[in-house]
């Protein structure tokens, strides 16, 4: 139990930590870094709670795919440290709001979880005891939740359809290749062998 | 073993020290088999190429990694002053300590694993996929134009094929009903009676092919090695590193190269199990075969390695996301498909 308690503390301090390193780093590579690790010990944090499956996914979707087309983007930026600082008065009370918003959602969360916990029959799909959770997640995201477990899948992927459209530009000029048209293509096709005489131009 | 080390060392400390032997025995050999299996890789490519290859140093050149590694660890390490030097330095760190985390849910024989975790191949995925992070940011933190390239490349190439390697890994857990490496192996006994593996199940077999292909793009092998294209980029990422930066780039590629392999024998083609179902080659000790089986898949990959020029990288794009992600997702739907009506109840 004590090393659960430890690696508990560790992990969230380091998420803390890494939290707070990521709005602190000068640069923005940095703090996608940071925020890598942020992930990283948040996903640890699952393991705690025994939610193997979701940490996984965590690490697998975050940290593996979406951190990176991050760190794609960042590393591309042509940064400004002036510029960024330039518009701090402006941004404030926006900035300002946000935090606002957060730290009533943070104190709203903090009293409902002091009000009590949600006992097991109250909740609305009890954990089954003795399944993986990945078999859990399955058997109640697959019968009770299927209509919206679809319908997210059908949001995604009209915002995915939207993506490549709105993305989507056919460019003139641009000699796009065909591969099936080019491992048809068979020397008959571009070489010719002629007897050219002396003196006069090619014929092309 | 954990049990002799608590009954002396007291539960936790026992669980320690046995669990820190244990990692050990995974780690050691593996590095051992990385120096071996530079050697055989450079042998196999200059016997396609007709050459001796390393033939000097200990008998058949044997020693030749050793010599190799003893000559970067003299070498002097030099960090670019330009350079982002935290990242620089940790980033061939992140690459090596990646490369050997997975090996922890590896099954090497019936119950000879390391942690029999119930997400292995998640697990598995999960730190395949962090090995990029090396790449990227040795490429960024370099601070040099060809290190960068590399670095853009690896990252859309990563994530490219491990979209598809992630559809096969569904069609196999399907299949076998498991995250569990060992369940997945022991799943794919007695096809037809008598054959272990599933790349033996005609449906299975295409994301056997499609899966060997992404690995070798997912390792970054040749022919899909654009990420150190040495007519294009120098060597890539590794371009700034010296002595043992550089070392451990080398050691953490090699030993994903080995994992790969050994995810191929894994996933399809029955693990430690032997190839057929017959009791006399059950004498022979699983992980024996498992060793077998990823040498004959890493013999493939130097194979590849001799023979096939590289791609370009448009090709490399589109083979990933206009034949691999189709061609999985097309196996899923139909594994998925077939299991419904033979093992789940007829379609219901």
């Amino acid at each position: 139990m004590t090393v659960q308690v430890l690696a508990f503390y560790l992990f969230a301090s380091i998420v803390v930590a890494s939290a707070v390193m990521v709005i602190l780093a000068r640069n923005p590579v940095h703090s996608v870094l940071w925020l890598i690790l942020a992930f990283f010990n948040a996903a640890g944090l699952m393991v705690l709670l025994g939610a193997e499956f979701v940490a996984m996914l965590l690490v697998i979707v975050y940290v593996g795919a979406v951190a990176v087309l991050f760190l794609f983007v960042v590393m591309m930026l042509d940064i400004d440290f002036a510029e960024l600082r330039a518009g701090f008065v402006s941004y404030f009370p926006l900035g300002g709001a946000i935090a606002l918003i957060l730290l009533v959602e943070l104190v709203l969360g903090i009293a409902i979880w002091q009000a009590g916990e949600i006992t097991l029959a109250q909740r609305v799909a009890p954990t089954p005891e003795d399944v993986p959770n990945i078999e859990a997640i399955g058997q109640i995201l697959y019968s009770r939740y299927i209509f919206l477990f679809e319908a997210a899948g059908l949001i995604l992927l009209v915002a995915m359809i939207g993506a490549i459209v709105l993305t989507h530009r056919a460019r003139g000029g641009v000699r796009s290749q065909d591969i099936g048209k080019q491992v048809r293509r068979r020397p008959q096709d571009a070489v010719r062998n002629i007897d050219q005489p002396v003196g006069k131009g090619v014929e092309l | 073993m954990t049990e002799f080390f608590q009954t002396y060392l007291g539960t936790g400390f026992g669980w320690f020290v046995a669990n820190l032997i244990l990692i050990l025995l995974i780690a050691l050999p593996l590095m051992l088999a990385v120096a071996m299996i530079i050697y055989a890789d450079r042998k196999i490519w200059a016997a396609i190429a007709l050459r001796r290859g390393p033939n000097v140093v200990g008998p058949f050149g044997l020693l030749q990694s050793f010599a190799d590694g003893l000559k970067v660890f003299l070498q002097e390490t030099i960090i670019p002053s330009a350079a982002n030097k935290g990242l620089f330095i940790l980033a061939p760190i992140i690459t090596f300590t990646v490369a050997l985390l997975a090996w922890a849910v590896v099954p090497f024989d019936a119950g000879m694993v390391l942690a029999d975790i119930n997400v292995g191949l998640l697990y598995i995925l999960a730190i395949s996929s962090l090995g990029v992070y090396g790449v990227v940011i040795s490429g960024w933190a370099s601070n040099s134009k060809y290190p960068f390239f590399s670095a853009m490349r690896a990252s859309a190439q990563m994530i490219s094929y491990e979209v598809s390697i992630g559809f096969v890994l569904i069609s196999v857990v399907l299949w076998s009903g498991s995250f569990n490496l060992s369940t997945i192996v022991e799943t794919q006994r007695g096809y037809y009676g008598f054959l272990n593996g599933h790349g033996f199940n005609p449906l299975l077999f295409p994301m056997a092919v499609v899966f060997l292909i992404s690995s070798m793009a997912e390792t970054a092998r040749a022919p899909f090695d654009l990420t150190e294209a040495e007519s294009e980029l120098v060597a890539g990422y590794q371009t700034e590193y010296s002595s043992m930066s550089f070392a451990l780039f080398w050691l953490g590629e090699y030993a994903n190269v080995i994992l790969m392999c050994l995810l191929n024998a894994l996933l399809f083609w029955g693990g430690y199990l032997p190839p057929v179902d017959w009791a006399p080659l059950y004498y022979v000790p699983g992980i024996i075969w498992l060793l077998v089986k990823t040498f004959v898949f890493f013999f493939i990959f130097s194979w590849v390695k001799a023979t096939v020029p590289r791609f370009r990288y448009d090709q490399l794009m589109r083979l990933g996301w206009k034949v691999f992600l189709p061609l999985s997702l097309f196996f899923v739907f139909l594994v998925s498909g077939f299991l419904m009506l033979t093992r789940y109840g007829g379609g219901a």
